[in-house]
């Protein structure tokens, strides 16, 4: 192991608190550090001004504070190949993609891991909340220790040779602990407001921004019997299990949204959060990523998430062929949606994840989930 | 590791005679050059003789002298003061498409103001073609503005060409001369300009500080709204420590030029052979007859100005290259792009070094030996 001072790690800077206070841990620890802010998307509006200008600012002022270099890199045709045009394409299937593991997969912790290795860099820090641990050579994702804002769920398309170059100063902190380093040492992103959202989209009206970008084809909103409850504006606005919208009034439960009919252009709604249409007992998944070098062979018992922020459910997964994984739930699970990640834990390790194909009841496939 | 400065055309050291010259003004002269006693006259005399000595560095009446905060002031004023102030005689403006923004964004403000604005080709050397400018003239030309060297490959531009073609014309002639001025002396007398634009950091003087020389006769409207000063050209009160400063810079720069220009160009020549010693493969781009000595601006194929920029202030090299957008990442240059075509290579993997001051021989050898070392680790 080389010295700290002879180590130099290329932080990924957003300019927001989380980013600026792994840069500041990174620098007191004695690395060698160098701020790179992404710029991954031009929201360039017509007079000239693009949010990213105030984010790159917050760089600055911080990376000064810190006495370290800051420099730009520019990503946004290798955002726009490789996770927008995945994001449009997977809304036209009918399925809701998850474009922060499409990120962290090609523009993080690929085109920005080849920019900073291009550096000099012995590593990439992000402000996650994940841990790195390593074991004779061998690397693995831990959840963050702060399980409320823990993000190996986004990570889990790292592989080992990512693993072995990454930090994430941030993985043995609360949340909390961070805003608290951040302004003991004044940090001029310590307020800062988190953002929240899809980056691309940031604080725009989600339903705006993919109209103009996808047609939106209006169609009736249905029972599964076929009884028609009114009318939707465009399948791509909606999520499995969502009750918001939907503007379907009349006595009993509320309704919400219990699949989608892309040939058809028909979204099924149901009554009642805990509709038997929203519960499945398994899924298929594909596009997996091991963390750990080896691919699993034989079946095997772990704990999954089916989205972010969700407590962790047992599981038992099984290898399927052409590299398809049946994942079958101990309990009925509500509301799984094609497009999303599955993600296998054991214990506080992140084994992995997949993308969600296929939902299965009684195994067979349920057909009206898009 | 030692730091290598090679970036003069964005700015020099301010040579040290300068900040001489400078701290004794502010300690002692503080008065106001426009007030009715002594304080102000002793101020007032500061500019005075700056003013003459800027003056004659051009061979100028003192009178044709308007200090500004700068060269971007100066072009602004140049352009937009009298676009202003012809507009009856007509709205058409001639411009090229590789001017410093100071220009550039100044008559895209014009087009917007409903002047007209031709943008004027130049070839891949950088060059504009006089046939250009003579096909671009109308009779409802009010304003030509083409730079005198360009501040991203050093072309120089043929400036007396176009000011004979356009003596018998109505419109005024405006050279940004902001890099050239160090280098090259220039004579109103014989040179057929109108207005040029001058800024002190680019030649070791103080920052916040430049002219505009404006020939006498010429109609122009001041920007700026407020006091009498810089006789109604430029109101506000004048940096007199800065002015003095620039004058200083003024006269080192004219005792120094060809020593300068000497000394750059050796360091110009050795820097390329060094790379070409190094086997690096590169390209000059520009015109190799037409540049000015201080600037080289070198292609690398296959390689990024982000990851090449970084890499060499990461390793004690300051270079630049195009410019920066507001959140940081570098756009593709426009001057390269006017030379070789929207989305051509060059335009991304161009870098511009640029000789002054704080170099020396050694740090020149130095400096390609950094470059072609990191150039071979990218390769």
């Amino acid at each position: 192991m080389k010295d700290p001072k002879d180590t130099r790690v290329v932080v990924g800077m957003s300019g927001g608190v989380d980013s600026s206070v792994a840069a500041l841990m990174l620098k007191e620890q004695g690395y060698d550090v160098v701020g790179i802010f992404m710029k991954n998307w031009d929201d360039t509006d017509e007079n000239g001004v693009c949010t990213a200008t105030e984010d790159y600012e917050d760089v600055i002022r911080v990376c000064n504070q810190l006495d370290i270099p800051y420099y730009a890199v520019n990503f946004e045709k290798q955002y726009w190949d490789k996770v927008f045009t995945y994001f449009l394409d997977e809304y036209k299937k009918g399925r809701t993609p998850n474009p922060d593991v499409m990120c962290n997969k090609e523009i993080k912790f690929k085109a920005f891991m080849d920019h900073a290795m291009s550096l000099g860099a012995d590593y990439l820090a992000t402000g996650h909340y994940a841990q790195v641990r390593e074991n004779d050579g061998v690397y693995e994702m831990l959840r963050g220790v702060d399980h409320n804002k823990d993000q190996t769920y986004f990570l889990n398309q790292l592989s080992q040779d990512v693993l072995a170059k990454v930090m994430f100063p941030l993985g043995h902190l609360e949340k909390k602990e961070v805003r608290a380093i951040a302004e003991k040492h004044d940090l001029a992103t310590a307020k800062k407001k988190d953002s929240t959202g899809i980056c691309f989209i940031g604080e725009r009206n989600f339903k705006e921004f993919l109209s103009e970008y996808l047609p939106a084809q209006p169609g009736n909103m249905e029972t599964l019997d076929g009884e028609v409850k009114g009318r939707h504006d465009g399948l791509m606005y909606y999520t499995l299990g969502q009750r918001q919208g939907l503007g379907i009034g009349g006595a009993g439960d509320p309704w919400f949204v219990v699949g989608k009919n892309v040939e058809d252009n028909v979204l099924y709604v149901g009554q009642g959060f805990h509709h038997d249409a929203l519960y499945s007992d398994g899924l298929i998944a594909s596009e997996a990523n091991w963390t750990k070098a080896e691919t699993p062979t034989e079946p095997f018992e772990c704990t999954a998430k089916f989205r972010y922020r969700q407590e962790d459910s047992g599981v038992t997964v099984y290898p399927l062929e052409n590299g398809r994984w049946k994942v079958m739930f101990h309990e009925p699970e509500r509301a799984i949606t094609p497009g999303q990640a599955v993600v296998f834990y054991n214990g506080e390790v992140c084994l992995g994840g997949a993308t969600i194909d296929v939902v299965l009841k009684e195994d067979a496939a349920v057909n009206y989930v898009g | 590791m030692k730091s290598i400065y090679m970036d003069h055309a964005a700015t020099t050291p301010v040579h040290p005679d300068v900040v001489d010259a400078m701290v004794p003004v502010y300690k002692e002269t503080f008065g106001n050059p426009s007030s009715v006693h002594q304080f102000g006259r002793k101020a007032r005399r500061y500019l005075d003789q700056a003013r003459r000595k800027v003056a004659e560095s051009l061979k100028a009446n003192e009178k044709e002298i308007v200090f500004t905060s700068g060269g971007t002031e100066a072009d602004n004023l140049a352009v937009i003061g009298t676009a202003r102030a012809n507009a009856g005689k007509g709205k058409h403006i001639i411009t090229t498409s590789i001017e410093h923004h100071a220009t550039l964004h100044a008559v895209e403000y014009l087009e917007s103001q409903g002047f007209e604005v031709t943008y004027l080709p130049v070839n891949e050397e950088g060059l504009v073609a006089i046939e250009d400018v003579k096909a671009a003239l109308r009779e409802d030309t009010i304003l030509v503005s083409i730079m005198m060297v360009n501040n991203e490959t050093g072309s120089i531009q043929p400036i007396s060409q176009v000011g004979e073609l356009l003596r018998d014309h109505q419109a005024y002639f405006h050279s940004d001369i902001v890099q050239a001025y160090g280098l090259m002396s220039l004579d109103v007398t014989t040179l057929p300009v109108d207005l040029l634009a001058v800024s002190g950091h680019k030649i070791n003087g103080p920052k916040g500080i430049g002219f505009l020389y404006i020939r006498e006769g010429v109609q122009i409207e001041s920007l700026q709204y407020g006091g009498e000063q810089e006789r109604k050209r430029r109101a506000g009160t004048e940096n007199t420590p800065a002015v003095k400063g620039l004058q200083t810079a003024v006269e080192i720069m004219e005792a120094e030029r060809m020593t300068y220009k000497e000394k750059y160009l050796h360091y110009k020549q050795l820097f390329i052979r060094t790379l070409e010693e190094k086997e690096v493969t590169f390209e000059v781009n520009g015109s190799e007859e037409f540049t000015v000595e201080s600037i080289v601006n070198i292609s690398f194929p296959d390689m990024n100005v982000e990851t090449l920029l970084t890499n060499f202030d990461l390793s004690g090299i300051a270079a630049s290259s195009g410019s920066a957008c507001t959140a940081g990442s570098i756009e593709p240059s426009h001057v390269l792009t006017a030379m070789f075509g929207p989305g051509h290579p060059k335009t991304t993997n161009s870098i511009r070094f640029s000789f002054g001051l704080a170099n020396n021989e050694e740090d020149i050898i130095e400096a390609a030996t950094r470059v072609s070392q990191i150039i071979k680790r990218l390769t």
